[in-house]
């Protein structure tokens, strides 16, 4: 494999590393307030990874989602909770090194299958929008070919949003 | 060139599935080893946008190149949100019942 070294490539390195740094981060801090706050860094990194990969509607889709909506969503819960909350530093229990173990395995055979494998080359032309902007070809293909997924996709989306109002109301008839 | 409607730049594959491997082996340690219930979710989260990463990058090879892949990641993104809100309420609704958000005081159906 040989690196060639020109602006997107750098760009996604910086990247990569900044996602897998701030994961990091996320595993080391204590307060559970940081933690949030560094899995923003995450989401953030892999939107910009998704526009490095020509994916500019997931893009802007993950940023208005996990980092406007889902991060926020956590600081509410941390706040309503146990807002000091700290992790115990971390110690080599059986649990903790099982679970480290198994973790680093994982990667590791990961790793060695994703390297063994020749993945085909992305041709030096491709398209995939046909012509037209991102967002209009996401679009005309999730409106022709993913109609009803899509309309499933609501269902299950106003389930949710019903299901968390009921489950996080008071519950006045019981006390 | 430009990423809208040109050629795409040819991140190697292997690169990119590698990243998605790290962060869902590190999303995988958080979920297993924190105390606190919002971290467990937070690190699921983390491998969810993992496999994201995956499909992205699945979605530009193959002998078809299609959108299909992002489409896919949209809808993980959606379902993800969905889990994360039902996976908050139901966080409320345990820390109100025994005031406490910690993993190891949910073992009301241990036995």
């Amino acid at each position: 494999m040989n690196f060639v070294w020109n602006g997107p490539m750098i760009a996604f390195y910086v990247l990569a590393l900044s996602v897998l740094g701030a994961g990091i981060l996320m595993l080391s801090v204590r307060k559970v307030v940081y933690m949030a706050l560094s899995i923003g860094g995450v989401f953030i990194g892999a939107a910009g990874i998704y526009i490095l990969l020509g994916a500019e509607f997931v893009a802007v889709a993950q940023i208005l989602i996990y980092v406007g909506a889902i991060t926020i969503l956590m600081m509410f819960a941390i706040m309503l909770t146990n807002h000091k909350a700290e992790e115990e530093p971390f110690r080599w229990t059986v649990r903790n090194a099982t679970a480290a173990v198994g973790s680093v395995l994982l990667a590791l055979v990961l790793l060695a299958v994703i390297r063994s494998t020749t993945w085909p080359v992305q041709s030096a032309n491709l398209n995939l929008n046909g012509g037209n902007s991102n967002p209009v070809a996401i679009g005309l293909v999730m409106f022709k070919q993913y109609a009803f997924p899509f309309e499933l996709v609501s269902l299950v989306l106003i389930v949710g949003l019903v299901g968390a109002v009921i489950l996080a109301q008071e519950r006045k008839e019981e006390e | 060139m430009t990423g809208l409607g040109g050629p795409l730049f040819p991140i190697p594959t292997g690169s990119l599935l590698a990243l998605g491997a790290l962060l869902f082996c590190i999303g995988l340690f958080g979920a297993l080893t924190r105390k606190n219930l919002i971290i467990v979710l937070v690190s699921i989260e983390l491998m969810l946008n993992a496999a994201n990463i995956n499909l992205v990058t699945f979605s530009r090879l193959g002998v078809n190149p299609s959108l299909s892949g992002q489409v896919f990641s949209l809808f993980t993104i959606t379902v993800a949100a969905a889990e994360i809100a039902v996976g908050l309420a139901l966080l409320l609704a345990i820390f109100r019942l025994r005031r406490s958000s910690e993993v190891q005081d949910l073992n009301v159906h241990k036995w």
